[in-house]
């Protein structure tokens, strides 16, 4: 229970009693393991129902067009086909979605606004029934001219993405093709550049990066006998999914229940709907359950991505190394609709200057309406566009300044206290000087590791078993890199979590059951609540319900947020439980010993035990067969809006921090790129499952790698037509492309969150890129502005 | 039309089989074995890889037909393919006896195991040092790596890192920067190595 006179939910630091067996900071293993190595864990794409159908998407084939006619006849009258809708086939007046704006169409309305728009959904017996009806339902397109940059976007004439915008940020974005602007000004800027040495300017083009999760966008949707839908389904929010479908359906809340089936990665491309929707329409239209899975190519197309941005940089440092001013402006571009624009709008600004100690900032970050591809959440959101920049320009200005590129930042690292350019002072550990430190000390891995006695092993060499160097023309280079993440959801938003806690006995066992709306989405929070129990209950057995709609909101699986929130949800309610039990236990047996109510009781090892190690009462005597069950929101302390003028503000709840180095070999004939190290010191606050820690750190490290050198979605500038919708085209890091990552954690507590955990999700996933582009500039003496970096980069032949 | 094959030691009869459905469509759909993902269906992610008469294969990129009179084994059929290999079996694949075949199912409902650990549940070598080792998160790309990498170890039982990058690079993942894989298959190696 919090301490006396704080509010309830205030996040208490004590763990109680000695190490539970199977609690936290043990590296305990997924509850779901054994499903999953034996292929019987349902994902989505798994649900299969009786009697189902299979829908299909209609997508445009174009960017942007008016909508002239649909002609739906020959689907509709295809065998095996039972429905076919489009926009004037939605039951209800409201017709769009979104996050944060509802300005996403369900189905296309006398207009697309992106290539892949969906236009008409289809329900036939066989998904390939279904693909071919859609095949044949005919949309005459009257075409548009496309927005596809800051440029065309703003230019005076320019065609607007959305007419007649209501939403709130209309009135303070300068041209109604950006979706929001978050100035942040601190200090004066242009005075403090006057005290600079030495000063440096850079641009930055950060290329559009995919999720890529290899579990398709998928689920099913049963009708009920009550009018109502059971939607089982892939997502990152059940909640968020739920308010966003139930009033396109004109259904109650209540009426739309939804389970989280088997989620296969997420990484911010689950945060906005996909099929929800559709699946759900053509369930109730039909009478018969409606199973949706997207192809890759389809997937493509199906989620947002991150926003590609342009970055503007100027910054300054006086002869002895210390930073003076940052200048930035960040152009993100948002696509067609606002998804998260906003509030990566908010991070990038917030986060634009990255982990250092500057007193004069201006920044400036917008995001566009465009009539790209739309962009949303991903890993690292808004802070990973950001970190690409400021650490080229701190390389560049180290170099000016002549100093070591690892120094130069630890003499400007932040540490507690520091503030923000919001204002906001960083008021945990933050251990930006350490981490660099520990990360440059790591031992490096030796150099030309290909040669063996028998000559070149190609497989260890950039090109690999192409076979393209023994050696020759291949350049060693190593690279530094160290960011920060906000983690939670900021800016006075309700980030809040709910946990529902059982505990009851079964066969002679207490049993703690842990039911919550989290998403699960690969990330482990199943087995840290499970963890939390066993350390808050003293019980060994925990069993992780089902998550649904039928307990409250558990928030988002982003944000790095989960761990802290629902974690603490989880904990806070556990606590409550242990209140009640123990209240039971002075009810039944205190009269028998006086410690019931003079002692510190605990729960340990299924006994009421004092803080002295005397057993009180064995959990299943004092439950006596009844089952103590709460639910209860937690919340972590509130943020702040930014304000829109000067972006000053108490905005973010918790940070944290990752340094990478990397080591590259670069066949600079070729302009083939090997990372042979990529190695990673980050602050965690307390590892609560230190093995799903480390694996946090090397998948964030590894997407980080991702767009470094290879992952991009191309869009046509002249069509804004996506090229490369598929693994065959998108490339992410295979084994063979992702080298070792050594890891090495630090925990300093942040005392404000529930055991001083940070989250851990995101951070890798930023620094991990700036250090690998850094070691390629050293291995090539290239400048390299923009990433990913592609061999006619390095060859000179873009 | 008709499709006869041998699933994980049974024989398996699909029928209304359309020309163009592929082996995973009617491993997922037909025959009730979702184990194989499909993720990429173009043979580049390597979530559906299966064996097909000892070869591993991505199984969405063999049409149905093409499967008539063969053998195969998915990750459902892991750990007794596994077990007969240990057992003398050559290839693993020489089917299952009458008996064991009639307690074969799915989800072992009938056995006592822990989800967690793999205790009491019966698991190829394979699978359960991608527990052990922390290779699984969202376990998406798991079936096809598993059997990639037990195809690996049948052939190479002492594999280098270039060894098992190499064996192992037809298959995604996207979670887990495939270091806990690596360890993954080290561990079987390390323990096939002892046990012999």
């Amino acid at each position: 229970m919090p301490e006396n006179g704080a509010p309830l939910g205030t996040p208490t630091k004590v763990t109680q009693g000695t190490p539970t067996k199977g609690g936290i900071g043990e590296s305990t293993l997924r509850p779901d393991g054994v499903l999953k190595v034996t292929g019987e864990f349902a994902y989505s794409s798994d649900m299969w129902h009786e009697d189902m159908l299979w829908g299909q998407i209609l997508r445009s084939t174009v960017a942007h067009a008016e909508i002239v006619s649909i002609d739906t006849g020959e689907a509709l009258a295809t065998p095996g086909v039972y429905a076919v809708m489009t926009y004037d086939d939605l039951p209800t007046d409201v017709k769009n979605y979104g996050l944060e704006i509802r300005d996403t169409p369900v189905l296309a309305h006398g207009k697309v606004r992106h290539h892949g728009e969906p236009v008409a959904i289809v329900a036939a017996d066989h998904p390939e029934t279904a693909r071919r009806a859609a095949a044949k339902i005919k949309v005459e397109y009257r075409e548009l001219p496309v927005i596809t940059d800051e440029a065309s976007a703003t230019a005076p004439d320019a065609v607007l993405v959305h007419e007649n915008r209501t939403d709130h940020h209309i009135g303070h974005v300068p041209h109604p093709n950006i979706v929001h602007r978050q100035p942040i000004v601190r200090g004066d800027a242009d005075e403090a550049a006057k005290r600079a040495d030495f000063v440096v300017k850079g641009e930055y083009t950060f290329g559009m990066q995919d999720q890529a999760f290899l579990g398709p966008e998928s689920g099913l949707a049963v009708p009920a006998e009550d009018g109502g839908v059971d939607l089982y389904i892939a997502t990152q929010w059940l909640h968020s999914d739920l308010r966003q479908i139930a009033p396109v359906l004109g259904l109650p809340e209540d009426k739309v229940r939804m389970t989280l089936s088997g989620v296969g990665g997420a990484f911010g491309g689950r945060e906005d709907l996909s099929m929800q929707i559709h699946a759900c329409l053509l369930a109730l239209r039909t009478g018969k359950p409606v199973k949706i899975v997207y192809n890759r190519f389809e997937s493509f197309f199906g989620h947002v991505h991150r926003h590609p941005a342009k970055l503007y940089y100027e910054h300054g440092a006086t002869r002895d190394g210390k930073l003076t001013h940052v200048k930035c402006r960040i152009v993100l571009d948002g696509g067609a609709y606002a998804s998260a624009s906003p509030a990566v709008v908010g991070n990038a600004s917030s986060l634009g200057i990255g982990p250092y100690v500057v007193d004069d900032v201006d920044i400036e970050a917008i995001a566009l309406y465009t009539n790209n591809p739309p962009c949303g959440a991903m890993r690292g959101f808004g802070a990973v566009q950001a970190c690409f920049a400021y650490e080229a320009q701190m390389d560049k200005l180290a170099d000016e300044v002549g100093m070591d590129r690892v120094e130069f930042r630890r003499l400007n690292a932040m540490t507690q206290g520091t503030l923000l350019p919001t204002g906001q002072p960083v008021d945990s550990p933050a251990p930006v000087a350490e981490l660099l430190r520990r990360v440059k000390a790591m031992p490096m891995p030796p150099e030309r590791q290909w040669e063996s006695s028998e000559g070149a092993d190609v497989r260890q060499l950039p090109g690999g078993l192409s076979n393209t160097t023994h050696g020759e023309g291949v350049v060693r280079g190593v690279g530094y890199a160290v960011g920060i993440k906000n983690v939670g959801f900021s800016e006075g938003f309700d980030d809040y979590s709910t946990a529902r806690v059982r505990m009851e006995v079964v066969g002679g066992e207490p049993v703690a059951v842990v039911h919550t709306a989290m998403a699960e989405v690969g990330q482990g929070g199943v087995t840290v609540h499970a963890q939390i129990a066993r350390t808050e209950l003293g019980v060994t057995q925990v069993t992780i319900h089902p998550a649904d709609t039928q307990v409250g909101s558990a928030g988002s699986t982003s944000a790095s947020r989960q761990t802290y929130v629902t974690g603490g949800a989880v904990k806070n309610a556990c606590e409550l439980v242990r209140e009640k039990v123990l209240e039971m236990g002075r009810r039944r047996f205190g009269t028998y010993h006086p410690a019931w109510a003079t002692a510190e009781l605990l729960l340990e090892g299924g006994k009421v035990v004092t803080d002295g190690g005397e057993v009180l009462a064995g959990l299943a005597d004092v439950l006596e067969g009844e089952a103590v069950e709460v639910e209860a929101e937690w919340r972590h302390r509130p943020t702040e809006p930014f304000d829109l003028r000067t972006g000053q503000g108490n905005g973010h709840v918790q940070y944290s921090f990752a340094a990478h180095r990397a080591v590259v070999e670069v066949d600079t004939e070729l302009g083939l790129v090997k990372v042979i190290e990529l190695a990673c010191a980050q602050d965690v606050g307390k590892a609560l499952n230190p093995l799903s820690v480390v694996g946090q750190i090397q998948g964030g490290t590894t997407q980080g790698l991702g767009v470094a050198v290879m992952e991009e979605i191309i869009v046509d500038p002249v069509t804004a037509k996506v090229k490369n919708p598929s693994f065959t085209d998108y490339l992410i890091p295979t084994i063979l492309d992702t080298p070792t990552i050594p890891v090495d954690v630090l925990e300093l507590a942040d005392d404000h969150a529930p055991y001083g955990l940070r989250g851990v999700g995101e951070a890798p996933t930023l620094s991990s890129t700036p250090a690998v582009l850094a070691a390629i500039r050293n291995a090539t003496g290239l400048e390299l502005n923009r990433t990913p970096v592609r061999p006619e980069h390095l060859t000179g032949t873009a | 039309m008709r499709v006869n094959f041998t699933v994980n030691g049974r024989p398996q009869q699909a029928d209304d089989v359309w020309e163009g459905e592929s082996l995973l469509y009617v491993l997922r759909e037909r025959l009730g074995l979702p184990g194989s993902k499909n993720a990429c269906e173009q043979g580049e992610c390597g979530s559906c890889t299966v064996r097909l008469d000892g070869v591993p294969v991505c199984s969405c990129l063999v049409a149905a037909g093409q499967v008539e009179g063969r053998e195969v084994v998915t990750v459902e059929g892991l750990a007794d393919f596994a077990r007969q290999r240990a057992e003398g079996c050559g290839t693993g694949a020489c089917g299952t006896s009458l008996q064991d075949a009639q307690l074969w199912e799915a989800r072992p409902s009938h056995r006592a195991s822990d989800s967690q650990t793999g205790e009491g549940t019966e698991l190829s070598p394979i699978q359960q040092a991608f527990i052990d080792a922390g290779a699984v998160q969202c376990g998406f790309c798991t079936p096809g790596l598993l059997v990639a990498a037990d195809e690996m170890l049948e052939n190479n039982p002492n594999p280098t890192d270039a060894d098992i990058r190499e064996a192992l690079s037809g298959n995604l993942c996207r979670c887990t920067g495939y270091e806990k894989i690596m360890d993954a298959v080290r561990l079987a190696a390390a323990r096939q190595g002892e046990a012999v």
